[in-house]
């Protein structure tokens, strides 16, 4: 039996609303030279191309190869870069559908895609995992013998951003928004008490308490969207040690980083005897790589200056590159290297299995469980396997600095342009929330917004609004008959 | 036993509670002949435990039930002895009907509504079993279809479809400190062969607990010490068909008083009395309902809680005691309450209790409240894991409508989370399930301010004549008001002050719609309350009512793809192992209701897509 769901109602409409949205996302891998392209879908897409151009094309042909310049809100200019615009239903969606082909660096890419987000069209948000694919898919172009790989497309996308997500929950970011929905939620339990419990012995709550509490959460999320320029990394780097017992292959791994031609030498700003520093480039993001002494406890004087060093290397570093011998059982020196990062954040921790050549003696998993979060590449940095090696390590770096939360220095940095996006959304709707409280707005109004921007925190670490509100009146309130 | 005469009714309600009453009164309506069963006659439309009706989002299902056609709004109208808006300080779309209800008399009421009713019988007879066939094997799902009941007597009753509304009555037993007896509420003999039986067809059993503060003899208050709560000058009916009309009634006053830290001392030093912490109970109760033990134990830092003294009715010495419910011995209640200002010299007539009882696991339902077991088996109210008249008569009238419906072979009535609290109440209940007794909140809906009550009858009515649930009557007066607000809004867009249209004034925050009559002119309508709500704010929250929409057909492209009963979702590749266990198990209608089952990713929905994409496309190549 059919379900009819479409069961209409007689909600007055004022104007018939467009309900299309226009998606985008980068569509080349990360770090990756040469080409990259930032891939728009939907009704606005040329709109997109008309700001971004700054309208110096009156009439946009569809199909038509355009070079110029991409212009920032404040007309500086991001890139120059191959504009082409599909008409719909001639492109791969089947939408309208804008390329900009820009140069390959991750930087200007990222650049390029927060300015589609935020140059103000209607209903524009990043792509979900595998859409552009998905929308291909629904709108015919492609056959049914293909439906089987759209999902595996899909899934695997999705696999990898799940497993991202995984990921923050445990990690510094995910620590941080944590605390903020947190305190977001308890203005959210304190405003729905007060909607459904007007009659119970409750403090009443004030618009202006309410106010300054919507405030001090705001300020905590635009501390971490101050953050969020991708300019800071530009400019500052991010600085990697890389630690481990002599002769696991330290050196090597750094050579084949640098020699293998994606990662390019600039600079040698000086060696030491116990720290090595190499400045390189990964995909027009400026790394610092560290390579360091041991770690084992020693009497010898020498020795202990060598890992001080290492020491201040690690707590200096944004990430970690710990090298182990995979072809030997862990040792207690790697154990002791191991229990010292341990209690470093996972989220900047890469683990190197080296060696793959000679067999493989250490299980992954037990060096996950002691580092939850950390993530593991195996390698072989000898002969014909040194180029593909590093290649899978570059890709490693670049995933973690595409979508975790890097510490510089001091400074936190949200690097990820869907977690931007969604603390944009968040920053937005708690200020319309405080704006519509300072208008005399209904209280069950500013509710809907606040409760908006804590779904918006929620998706950055993958977790829903749920019950929470109802589950937080309880906890905090006592009511009830 | 001596088998009876066999006797044939098209639907078979089982149960005289509020669920009961709307499922046995509209399936009639729409022409079935229709028997409800009851295990007492004072039982119909009881209210066992708080004298009143409404509340926040309560006061908006009575208003959704009343648009849908259904009982509780008209009788309330009725027979209510006080009236009040909740949340006038706060925007219209949380404002929410209360109403002090007169047990008795509406009780009464609801008796006389079933006796005029045609094609409705009431029967006093306890239904032990439930009569099955299972010849009728179609479907490999549901290996049986339900088709009458078996009473204690040995009776037989045969009917194309079964509703079971058995409240706390199922396998109830009542909780007085270490006092424990086998009943129903109020004293009232309880359902206990038939929870056996409903375990052994396979139904998903479970024991929920619920509570009643004590009852207490008016003359034996002193109202000089609590402070009296009066009733709104102005009275809102719940029914729209009793718009306009002018309520002169005396209302009752209710009464407010506070515990101290005396009753808290002697809460607490006898708290291990209590059949709650004893460990005697094993059901589940509600949060949003803790007894006065719990109360006083969970905050330990607050010196007082608050009570309302609330009359029953007019014709009873009786006073209910809001707030205060509690499981421990009778004299220890007496201690406790006698230390509150007012009831120094109370006199108990009945103490406090805990109730547990029988209900199913509501995720074994379909979103039309029909058994996934057991064809044409309906389930509806307390029984289904909810709390609350309001409640109880929402699932009540839906699953009256959707079981004529299944017997005519037409679709069922399912309500969307945008378009009632209906929707949002049902949907949480098949969908999510509950742990504990379910009260409808303005928290659950994601729509707020869509859900007013004032726009009920726009919401639902049109939905209800569709389903065949309204009647002409209704329908037309509905369709006045509809025109006449909507003529008002574009009125008021066209006249106006030299500098402003109406339109632009009623947008600021400062202005009401009563404020512009002194600068209208005739052609001013008369409108009623309700009419004048809806055209305020559909004026003045228009901005925020449109982002909702926005959100709401975001929503509704995956509402509109449906996911048929049969879907082998083992067989879907790319869907991970929890969502295939737990889209079997729900086997949702829509892939909107398949994303709300929690354990289903974005991921697994955009597979469901893809799959549904590729059938369809299979189907018409094949065709």
């Amino acid at each position: 039996m059919l379900y009819n769901i479409g069961v209409t109602t007689d909600i007055i409409v004022y104007e018939e609303i467009i309900m299309a949205e226009t998606i985008t996302a980068i569509s080349t891998a990360l770090g990756e030279g040469g080409i990259g392209i930032v891939r728009v879908s939907g009704p606005s897409s040329k709109d997109v191309m008309r700001i971004l151009m700054n309208n110096r094309i009156e009439n946009i042909e569809a199909r038509h190869a355009y070079l110029g310049k991409v212009y920032n809100s404040d007309n500086s200019v991001i890139d120059e870069a191959i504009f082409i615009f599909y008409a719909s239903p001639a492109s791969y969606t089947g939408e309208d559908m804008l390329e900009i082909q820009a140069h390959g660096s991750n930087i200007s890419l990222k650049e390029i895609l927060n300015r589609v987000l935020d140059c103000g069209v209607k209903d524009i948000r990043m792509a979900d995992p595998g859409e552009f694919t998905k929308i291909a898919f629904m709108n015919g172009k492609m056959d049914l013998s293909q439906a089987e790989a759209v999902i595996d497309i899909i899934k695997a996308k999705t696999d990898l951003s799940l497993e991202i997500a995984e990921g923050q929950r445990e990690g510094r970011l995910g620590a941080a928004i944590k605390e903020i929905r947190d305190n977001l939620l308890n203005v959210l339990a304190e405003m729905a008490v007060n909607i459904d419990y007007p009659d119970e012995d409750i403090e009443q709550y004030e618009y202006d308490g309410l106010i300054n509490k919507l405030r001090w959460v705001l300020s905590d999320v635009d501390q971490l969207l101050d953050t969020a320029s991708i300019g800071r990394i530009a400019r500052e780097g991010i600085k990697i040690a890389i630690v481990g017992k002599p002769n696991v292959g330290k050196s090597s791994l750094m050579n084949a980083l640098l020699g293998e031609g994606r990662v390019i030498v600039t600079d040698i700003p000086g060696t030491t005897r116990d720290t090595v520093e190499e400045t390189a480039s990964l995909g027009g993001i400026p790394i610092v790589l560290v390579d360091t002494a041991g770690l084992r406890e020693t009497d010898d004087k020498v020795e202990k200056i060598g890992i001080q060093r290492t020491e201040h290397a690690i707590a200096a570093a944004d990430m970690i590159m710990l090298v182990i011998d995979g072809s030997k059982e862990i040792e207690d020196e790697d154990d002791e290297i191991l229990n010292y990062i341990g209690n470093i954040n996972g989220d900047s921790i890469i683990v190197v299995i080296n060696k793959s050549d000679l067999g493989n003696k250490v299980d992954e998993n037990k060096v996950i469980e002691k580092m939850p979060g950390a993530t593991v590449v195996t390698t072989s940095l000898v002969g014909k396997d040194v180029i593909e090696s590093a290649r899978k390590v570059s890709e490693v770096i670049g995933n973690k600095i595409d979508t975790g939360y890097i510490k510089t220095g001091n400074n936190n940095i949200v690097s990820n342009e869907r977690h931007i996006k969604m603390l944009k959304n968040a920053d937005m709707n708690i200020n319309e929330s405080i704006e519509m409280l300072q208008n005399g707005d209904p209280i069950e109004v500013a509710e809907l917004s606040a409760r908006y921007a804590y779904d918006n925190l929620g998706q950055i670490i993958g977790e829903d609004v749920g019950e929470d509100v109802i589950n937080a009146v309880f906890s905090k309130f006592c009511l009830g008959k | 036993m001596k088998k009876q005469d066999i006797q044939i009714y098209d639907v078979i309600v089982i149960g005289a509670g509020h669920a009961a009453c709307e499922a046995g009164l509209i399936a009639s309506r729409m022409g079935m002949n229709t028997v409800m069963f009851c295990t007492d006659i004072d039982s119909v439309a009881m209210m066992p435990c708080n004298p009143s009706i409404g509340g926040t989002g309560k006061g908006h299902l009575v208003k959704e039930i009343d648009a849908l056609g259904g009982q509780m709004g008209i009788n309330t109208d009725k027979t209510f002895i006080q009236s009040k808006m909740l949340n006038t300080s706060k925007g219209a779309a949380v404002h929410s009907s209360r109403a002090q209800a007169d047990k008795h008399r509406y009780h009464e009421e609801m008796l006389t509504t079933i006796n005029n009713q045609q094609g409705l019988e009431l029967k006093v007879e306890e239904i032990t079993d439930l009569i099955l066939d299972r010849r009728d094997n179609i479907s490999a799902e549901n290996s049986a279809t339900v088709n009458g009941v078996i009473t204690a007597n040995g009776n037989e009753y045969y009917s194309k479809a079964v509703i079971i509304c058995t409240g706390t009555f199922l396998g109830g037993k009542i909780f007085i400190g270490d006092n424990v007896k086998v009943s129903g509420p109020a004293d009232l003999t309880p359902s206990t062969e038939l929870s056996k039986n409903l375990y052994s067809l396979g139904l998903p059993l479970r024991r929920f607990k619920t509570g009643t503060p004590a009852r207490m003899l008016r003359d034996s208050l002193d109202y000089s010490k609590m402070k009296e709560q009066k009733g709104d000058e102005k009275i809102v009916p719940f029914s729209f068909m009793n718009e306009g009309k002018k309520y002169d009634i005396d209302q009752i006053s209710c009464w407010l008083s506070y515990t101290n830290e005396e009753t808290h001392k002697i809460i607490l030093d006898n708290i291990e009395k209590s059949a709650m912490y004893s460990g005697n109970i094993v059901g589940v109760g509600p949060r949003y309902c803790p007894s006065i033990e719990d109360k006083v134990s969970r905050f330990r830092d607050r010196k007082r809680h608050q009570l309302f003294v609330e009359p029953e009715g007019l014709d009873t010495d009786w006073m209910y005691i809001q707030g205060m419910s509690s499981s421990l011995p009778e004299n220890v209640q007496h201690d406790f309450y006698s230390t509150i200002p007012g009831l120094e010299n109370a006199t108990i007539v009945k103490p406090a209790y805990a109730i547990e009882y029988d209900c199913i696991d509501p995720t074994s339902l379909k979103p039309s409240l029909e058994s996934k077991l057991i064809n044409n088996l309906f389930c509806a109210g307390q029984f289904n894991g909810s709390s609350g008249y309001e409640e109880a008569a929402s699932q009540g009238l839906i699953a009256g409508i959707n079981a004529v419906r299944k017997i005519r072979e037409e679709n069922p009535l399912v309500l969307r989370r945008d378009q009632s609290y209906i929707g949002v109440l049902i949907d949480d209940l098949v969908t999510k399930g509950t742990n504990e007794p379910y009260r409808i909140m303005t928290s659950r809906a994601e729509y707020r301010l869509l859900l007013r009550q004032d726009n009920a009858d726009r919401r639902l009515t049109g939905i209800g004549y569709e389903y065949g649930s309204v009647s002409e009557e209704r329908y037309r007066k509905y369709i006045e008001k509809k025109e006449k607000v909507d003529r008002e809004i574009e009125r008021l867009k066209h006249k106006g002050t030299d500098r402003n249209t109406f339109y632009e004034l009623l947008k600021r925050p400062e202005f009401s719609y009563d404020d512009l009559a002194e600068f209208d002119d005739e052609t001013r309508p008369e409108l009623t309350e309700t009419e004048k709500t809806e055209v305020e704010v559909e004026i003045k929250y228009e901005g925020y009512i449109r982002k909702q929409i926005i959100e709401v057909e975001k929503l509704k492209k995956l509402e509109e793809k449906i996911l048929s009963e049969d879907i082998d979702y083992n067989s879907i590749g790319g869907l991970r192992l929890e969502a295939r266990q737990k889209l079997s198990k729900i086997r949702p209608i829509t892939l909107g209701q398949a994303s709300r089952i929690s354990g289903v990713s974005p991921a697994d929905i955009n597979v469901l897509l893809i799959w549904l994409e590729k059938e369809r496309r299979n189907k018409n190549t094949c065709s």
